[in-house]
């Protein structure tokens, strides 16, 4: 057995120039750009120690050398933030998912999405507390496919004993660290027997040294079921790649909409930061009417990997004063506001609360 | 490739004096005392269908039981069927008897139509989706390997002539029912040679359905809008595991797995069974169980029969007993038990007055 020898948050780069982190910024396509600059926005009024350097991935051009430019800023800088890079159908296969790519050869093998209903947005659920963490860098997402007879196409889903066991400490550590109580593996491993049959015992025997902690396991499609009739029963998740994708979308889709929920991947040496859902918002791009709340958040979570906990804290509660008192909502959560409304409003009550900041 | 196919197959032709034969397969859990329930319903309101029951023993390595139960389905064309367990302790070696069964006799479709019930209360109305799944390929080839210790490969197969034939069976069902919207359902961003093909087999086949709506949509987007606002969709296509996963959320969308009802369709035979093939083991032989989707699962199967008289005739009493709050089972909520929801069936369908058993 291999002695994984894992850390669960990496230490972040030490600060240099004068106590100042830089941190590659990713615009992405869509909606990116713009919302990453209202977090640029929010950072520099409330002198939040954070640089940016921004690397622009050009999700039209076949070549490689753009994402592969990003991926050397990261590895520089240790953290990234960054907007999804769109994947366009009509260019050929070869040309892979830049995203994909990123999580891959980055090896970020943690995306953690934390699903909490906040009170001030009206959803037909309430108390939802889920954390899903969902295996990053293999699964059905190995782009990994092949057409040896015409017509007849084979995809590889790849499940590795490391990489489960990987993901399955990572799930449990958390689950500690948080003082949550129960882990669920979500699986299908009544049709793929060796493949999610492995997953599974690999979480079975990551759970033994974790006596505190109790843990089951649900067919993906009942979980799904269960997740729309009673989100409640559920604690922390863990599983592979595409069912992590489904059981994500299905619970941000029940706490109120792609515009909520941040999202992290985490890797040994590195962290990016992204929306939860990791949609492009193409149809709404520049209209002034996007959700920020999902990009800020995922703002927070940055500075909280960097532990500057305490502009972390004040940004989020900024971002929840304006969600649940203010109800300034954007059109996706049933409101009428703007994207600018709604950053204005963050940076008025960070500025109300007393600390020092840039000039409005 | 000329595929010639038949949207439902021809019903067997009656026989023995206008009474059909029908496969039926109790199965696990909850199912053997809900396939009960439906032949007291069938002998009760005289339905001219006599059930050929076959057990399945899954807990058996030997493939024995599900071939006999395929030769019967063979046989008589049509049947109707409990869930078959597949216990993850048995060795990879063991597949699924439910997965043998389709691939077997090539139930190609999978067809499950989710409808908000009037009197079930939900958090979401007006839904109305037919989700169209392919039943044999996709994740469920059962093709597994591992070549080097600790690294497992699942081969998710997709090929050309099943997409194609899947995605004509949704536009011609579409059609037929006059739907408006067909909506695929892929991650062809991700797995763009598989579900890619998919894709374009479903752009080939609506190309000739000029006065469907055809459109698509991926699969995390979906899941995400069907608990937003699932009214949007209309008829969704897609492979099987993400056919898989969108039908049991629509299940949980309109109140559960107790009420939606299930087909599989092949070109020669049609196997009727729960929209969402639980097996139910905690519940079984505790009366809890809602017997609803059997009840018009096999509504489905007269239906698929031509006897369509019968086939309103119980749907009529069904829906109005589901109407029926103080008859809700456990998982609706309310405390009713399955023998007092088939009584009040059975009440409701000799009130309307065609010629029954005595009650």
């Amino acid at each position: 057995a291999q002695d994984l020898q894992l850390q669960l948050h990496y230490c972040p780069p030490p600060a240099k120039y004068g106590g100042r982190h830089t941190v590659t910024l990713i615009p992405g396509d869509g909606i990116g750009p713009e919302l990453l600059n209202h977090v640029r926005e929010v950072f520099r009024f409330s002198c939040v120690p954070v640089d940016f350097e921004v690397v622009h991935v050009n999700s039209a051009l076949e070549t490689e050398e753009d994402i592969n430019n990003a991926i050397t800023a990261i590895r520089r800088n240790g953290v990234a933030l960054k907007g999804n890079i769109e994947t366009k159908h009509t260019m050929p296969p070869s040309v892979k998912s830049r995203n994909n790519l990123l999580r891959t050869s980055l090896d970020l093998y943690a995306n953690v999405m934390h699903c909490q209903s906040l009170p001030g947005v009206q959803t037909r659920h309430q108390n939802i507390d889920i954390m899903i963490i969902r295996e990053n860098t293999e699964g059905e997402y190995s782009s990994l496919e092949h057409e040896n007879v015409p017509g007849v196409v084979e995809s590889l889903k790849i499940i590795t004993r490391n990489n489960s066991l990987r993901i399955a400490e990572y799930a449990f550590r958390l689950a500690r660290e948080k003082g949550r109580r129960r882990v669920t593996a979500v699986h299908k491993a009544n049709i793929m027997k060796l493949g999610d049959g492995l997953f599974l015992q690999c979480c079975r025997e990551v759970a033994s040294g974790y006596p505190d902690i109790t843990f089951d396991s649900m067919i993906v499609d009942n979980t799904t079921m269960q997740l729309v009739s009673k989100p409640q029963q559920f604690d922390v998740m863990v599983m592979p790649n595409l069912y992590g994708n489904v059981v994500s979308n299905v619970c941000a889709g029940l706490v109120g909409g792609p515009g909520l929920v941040p999202g992290a991947n985490y890797g040994r040496d590195y962290a990016v930061f992204e929306t939860a859902t990791r949609n492009t918002g193409k149809s709404i791009a520049d209209k002034n009417i996007a959700n920020p709340t999902a990009m800020l958040l995922a703002g927070c979570m940055m500075l909280d990997h960097l532990k500057l906990h305490d502009h972390a804290s004040s940004i989020r509660n900024a971002i929840f004063t304006t969600m649940n008192e203010n109800r300034l909502h954007t059109a996706d959560i049933g409101g009428q506001g703007t994207t600018s409304e709604v950053v204005q409003s963050v940076m008025r009550i960070i500025q109300s609360k007393g600390q020092l900041t840039a000039e409005f | 490739i000329k595929i010639s196919l038949v949207c439902a197959s021809q019903p067997p032709p009656a026989q023995y004096g206008g009474r059909h034969t029908v496969t039926l397969i109790p199965g696990d859990g909850i199912g053997p005392e809900l396939a009960n329930h439906v032949r007291e319903l069938f002998r009760f309101c005289c339905v001219p269908v006599d059930f050929e029951v076959v057990n399945v023993d899954s807990t058996m390595a030997s493939e024995d039981d599900i071939n006999n139960a395929i030769m019967a389905i063979r046989r008589n064309g049509v049947a109707l069927k409990g869930n078959l367990e597949t216990n993850h302790n048995l060795p990879p070696s063991y597949k699924s008897r439910n997965n043998l069964l389709r691939t077997t006799l090539d139930l190609y479709a999978n067809v499950m139509h989710c409808q908000s019930l009037p009197g079930v209360r939900t958090r979401h109305r007006n839904i109305d989706i037919m989700i169209i799944r392919e039943n044999t390929e996709g994740e469920y080839s059962s093709l597994e390997h591992e070549n080097v210790p600790g690294v497992v490969e699942c081969l998710k197969i997709i090929t050309r002539t099943k997409s194609l034939r899947i995605a004509d069976y949704a536009f011609r069902t579409a059609r037929e029912k006059g739907r408006t919207r067909v909506t695929a359902v892929h991650k062809a961003n991700i797995m763009k040679l598989g579900d890619g093909l998919f894709l374009e087999c479903c752009k080939e086949v609506a190309s000739g359905y000029p006065e469907i709506t055809f459109d698509s949509m991926i699969v995390d987007n979906t899941t995400m809008q069907l608990v937003s606002r699932p009214q949007q969709f209309d008829v969704m296509v897609m492979p099987n595991l993400y056919g898989n996963v969108v039908s049991n959320v629509c299940a949980g969308l309109v109140g559960g797995p107790g009420l939606v009802p299930g087909a599989n369709y092949g070109e020669d035979y049609a196997v009727f069974e729960t929209g969402t093939r639980n097996t139910g083991k905690s519940i079984a032989n505790t009366n809890t169980a809602n017997p609803t989707a059997m009840l018009l699962a096999s509504c489905l199967l007269l239906d698929h029969l031509k006897l369509h008289a019968y086939a309103n005739m119980i749907r009529r009493a069904i829906l109005s007993t589901v109407t029926e709050t103080r008859l809700h089972t456990a998982d609706l909520g309310g405390q009713g038990s399955t023998s007092e929801v088939v009584q009040s069936i059975m009440k409701a369908v000799e009130s309307t007055g065609p010629r029954t058993l005595s009650l």
